[in-house]
Formats: structure tokens, sequence, C-alpha cells
């Protein structure tokens, strides 16, 4: 199928291609159109899967580390404040080794109460041994939700999988999608750890000392092999769709003398940025970072850096800039922009980088505080 | 890259119309992005959303700032709301009114598309459906094409009184 739709529905449509067996979920704006699509999928018999109406999202990821626990293929969808409620269990599903997958609509977080895009809320879940990547069109949203399936469930990978996408800006943004059958290109699951009841086994039990690290770095060495998986499953996809994905989508890098760095639709919107930007002698490229966990590595070396984060970690800095400067020799102009769906245009961002002063951070629309 | 402004009153279809006018310029063998903008709106208030068309891919997310067409749904709105903001002189404002309505320095082109569902009796939960008739506006101006006007109108309502709305407003009106 080869049509327009929203980023919501890109998401939706692959998940039916996906085949889960469950989806439990609860409905938050903006995420509320993909549950509720696949919610009318699983009635109209177009996807054979239980759908799970619950209560709350931590109840959603809740059944969801049940269901993922017996070794069955789920998803759910969520949002800002659901993404908080669920924050013990996110922790759960990576420590239990659930290659669950997840949308997470990035909304601002509340107070003052806000519906509009920010990435704080995923970021916030930084730490919580989920694989995150962040897309930027209703078709890289398709694209990726399928990768995540594979990524989660690779023997060398076991952990769950949470796909971001701007609120509004891209969830209700319509597009050009294409939808093809996803075949044979996820493999069926096979999780070497599933609840057999005729092999009855304790889970997770009181963990001493002598072993607790031992399963943390089982996580972190996932994570580290994660890496070449994901190189791995984007080379497949391109294989067998024709669209190439990879760590970050460089844009015009090749002279580039000025970088601008950004997550989601920030970073399209700033290739537009970077061909103004051209025009007028600057020669300005841009790196639109999609894994931030693992963290993709970025080669900035003898080019000035302007980071934009539609997020804030409060006394430290952008969370982007901040992973930035600890993974790449780079003093980077940090520009926090776009927090709570703050209007941000190309123009704003070429402006952004002609007015850059390395290691400066400025805060777009905050009068008198905005250099600092 | 050919930018559209819509205006209308929640509950009128400006969202609806965006994203079919944008399935009609994908049907022609267009790039089109379809942005409404969220707002704490409601029934009645006015609402705006945006249509991008172009030959090559669209790589820009944010609101439209300088459209090259403005479409108004409901023309109480030109009262209320600056619908010329970043129109260029000269530039097309599409108007729903059963009268013109000058607009000094713009190019008006008026269609009573409110007359056309009321004639057609092609209202919904008490309000005349405008959505799907703007569509043979946008096809006279040249923006869309009637067919593909029609093959997006008809592949999303099951009521062909949509597409005869749409056929009608394309034979009504005087650009």
């Amino acid at each position: 199928m080869h049509t327009i739709a929203t980023g919501n529905r890109g998401v939706a449509e692959a998940v039916r291609e996906a085949k889960p067996g469950v989806v439990a979920a609860y409905p938050i704006t903006p995420q509320t159109e993909i549950v509720e699509l696949i919610a009318q999928y699983v009635a109209q018999g177009t996807m054979q899967a239980t759908y799970i109406p619950v209560e709350s999202e931590h109840s959603a990821m809740a059944a969801c580390i049940g269901a993922s626990a017996t070794g069955i293929r789920t998803f759910t969808a969520t949002s800002s404040q659901g993404l908080l409620y669920m924050h013990e269990m996110l922790h759960w599903a990576a420590g239990a080794r659930l290659p669950i997958v997840m949308a997470n609509v990035n909304r601002a977080v509340a107070p003052p109460w806000n519906v509009w895009a920010d990435h704080t809320d995923a970021l916030s879940q930084r730490d919580t041994g989920w694989l995150q990547v962040y897309v930027a069109t209703a078709q890289e949203a398709y694209d990726t939700m399928l990768m995540a399936f594979r990524i989660a469930e690779h023997e060398d990978v076991l952990l769950p999988v949470m796909v971001n996408l701007d609120g509004f800006i891209l969830s209700h943004t319509m597009q050009p999608l294409e939808t093809t059958p996803a075949g044979d290109f996820i493999p069926p699951l096979s999780l070497p750890h599933a609840i057999n009841t005729k092999d009855p086994a304790a889970y997770s039990p009181l963990t001493g000392p002598e072993y607790y690290f031992g399963f943390r770095w089982e996580i972190e060495r996932s994570m580290r092999d994660a890496r070449q998986v994901i190189r791995e499953v984007e080379d497949a996809f391109a294989a067998k769709f024709g669209r190439r994905y990879g760590p970050a989508e460089e844009y015009r890098m090749e002279d580039a003398e000025v970088v601008i760095v950004a997550m989601g639709t920030l970073g399209r919107e700033a290739q537009v940025a970077v061909d103004r930007l051209r025009q007028e002698g600057i020669p300005a490229g841009a790196i639109r970072l999609r894994w931030f966990r693992p963290f993709a590595r970025l080669d900035l070396a003898g080019r000035e850096v302007v980071v934009i984060d539609r997020d804030y970690s409060f006394g430290f800095g952008g969370v982007l800039a901040s992973s930035l400067r600890a993974t790449a020799p780079c003093n980077p102009y940090s520009v926090i922009a776009g927090l709570g769906g703050q209007e941000v245009t190309y123009a704003d961002i070429a402006g952004f980088v002609r007015q850059r002063k390395p290691g400066g951070e400025f805060w777009f629309g905050v009068e008198n505080h905005g250099d600092v | 890259m050919f930018e559209i402004r819509i205006h209308s009153r929640g509950g009128q279809g400006g969202v609806t119309a965006a994203r079919l006018i944008a399935l009609a310029a994908f049907y022609d063998g267009k790039q089109a992005t379809a942005t409404p903008f969220y707002g704490a709106e409601r029934r009645g208030a006015p609402i705006v959303a945006f249509v991008r068309i172009c030959d090559t891919i669209i790589r820009t997310c944010c609101q439209v700032k300088e459209p090259d067409l403005v479409v108004v749904l409901d023309p109480t709105l030109l009262s209320t709301v600056n619908v010329l903001k970043g129109l260029a002189p000269g530039g097309t404002v599409l108007l729903n009114s059963p009268h013109p309505v000058p607009l000094d320095g713009y190019r008006v082109v008026t269609a009573d598309l409110t007359g056309t569902a009321l004639v057609l009796d092609l209202v919904i939960a008490g309000s005349p459906v405008l959505d799907t008739s703007v569509l043979g506006v946008l096809a006279k101006i040249g923006v869309i094409s009637l067919d593909s006007a029609k093959r997006a109108i008809a592949e999303n309502f099951a009521d062909p009184r949509n597409v005869t709305a749409a056929e009608k407003a394309f034979a009504e009106v005087a650009v």
C-alpha cells in the first residue's frame, strides 16, 4: 500500500505486520491513535492478537512482561506521564531480558500540563536498559518498528526496544507511507528462557551481592553486542525493502565545517536549515542521531558542533549535548529548543548556527537568559 | 513547494480537508504533507491546519509561515483571526461565503460551500459538510486534479454526496 498516513498509523501498520501475540495498552494523547487502530485491526480480524485494555500504563507494561515471559511477541505504546508511570516495570522488562517493543510518542512532562513534543519523557528512562531509537518520518516509523522486533528478539540482544516519535509533529502529520508485507523479515520469537509449565523454574528470585552484578554486566554486554545486531538488521532491511538506515542520518556532511546534531523531527528540520546556510556560503551539515541507546558514535573531529536538545537535565545540561561531550572530542554550542512543542523552524535553526559560541548554552525564546 | 494554510472552526473539517488535499496531491504524483496544529481547541474554536505540496521530498515539519494559498472555511473568522498573515500581496484567499468579500490587495475566490452542502442535505450532526466540497474549488484553482480529489474523497467517505459536492463546487465556482 502506498498512501499518505500519520506517524501513528505508520507504527500501527507495522505492528500489524509484525504479528505480536499480545498488545496491552492504555490510551494517552498523542499516542492514542496507535492503540485505537490496533484495537480496530483486532476487532476486524485483520490482526490476530490478544488485545488487553488495561487500567493503567503500569499494568500495560506488567501485562506485556507476563506475556513476553511466556515467549510471546508483545507490543505497547504510550507517551509522557504514561511512560513515567511504567518506570518501575521498564527496569523489570530489561532486567528480565524480555524483548518487548514499545512505541513512545514523545510528549512533554507535566506540570504545567502540556501534550506537545518533548524528549524528556524518554530520555528520563535512559538508564532502564531499553534500547532507544528516534525516528523522523512516518516511513521511518513503519520501517523502524519492523526492525525493532527483530533487533529486540535477536539472541545476542534480548532486551526491550523503545521506538520514539515526536508528538503531533510526526504522530499527527500525514506523509507518504509505503507499507510492504514483512514476509519472513522477523523470524518467529524463540525466547530461550520462556516460562515452560512442563519444566517449572523460579525467575528473578532474591539475588545476593555475589551474583547481582553479573546480571547487570550481561545487560551491558548485550547493549554492546546490539550495535552489531542493529547494523546487520538495518543491512538486511535495506536488502529486502530498499530503504537504508544507520545509527545516525548524515546530511551534506562531506565538506561540512559546522554540524547540527539533533534527534527526531528537529534533526530533519535541520537539513532544510543546512540548505539555507549553504546558500549563504556557510559550509554546514547535519547529523540526525537515531540510536540513543546504544548511543551512536559520531565522528565530529575537526568540526564545530551545534547541538539541539528538545529536553533538559536540570542542574547539568541538554542530554544530547552532554552525551556528545562525553563520547566525541567536541565543544558544542548547546541549544535548548522545542520544549513542550515550542515551534522551531528551519530559519530558527539556521539562526542558531549563525550565532554559535563554542561551549555556550542557549535557551531558545528565553529573554535575557538565552545565552549562558 | 506550494504551501496552504486552512482556517476553520473546530468541527468544520479543516483538519480533514488538509488530509484530503494532501492525499489528492499525492494521487497526482506529488509529495505532500498535512500538518494540523493541535492546540486546546474544541468545537467552534478557531483552528489552523497546513498542507505542503512539492515535486521533491518535503523535509520541513514546522508550521507554514508564508502560505501561497489561504483557505477560510468560516467567514466569521475574518474579524477574529488575521487570516492574511504571511500571505504575499496578490496571494489567493479561498473564502467560503455566500457573497463576495473584498480583501484589498489579494485575489479572493469566493465559494458558497455551506450553500452547496445544504442543497445536497449534506449535514452531519447539524454542521454542513465543507471539507469535501472545498477540494472541488482547489481543483478549479489548479492545486489538485478533480479526478484525484474525487478519489481521495470516495476512499474516505461512504456517502456519494461528498463527491457530488466537490463536483458541484468545481462546476459553480468562478476563479
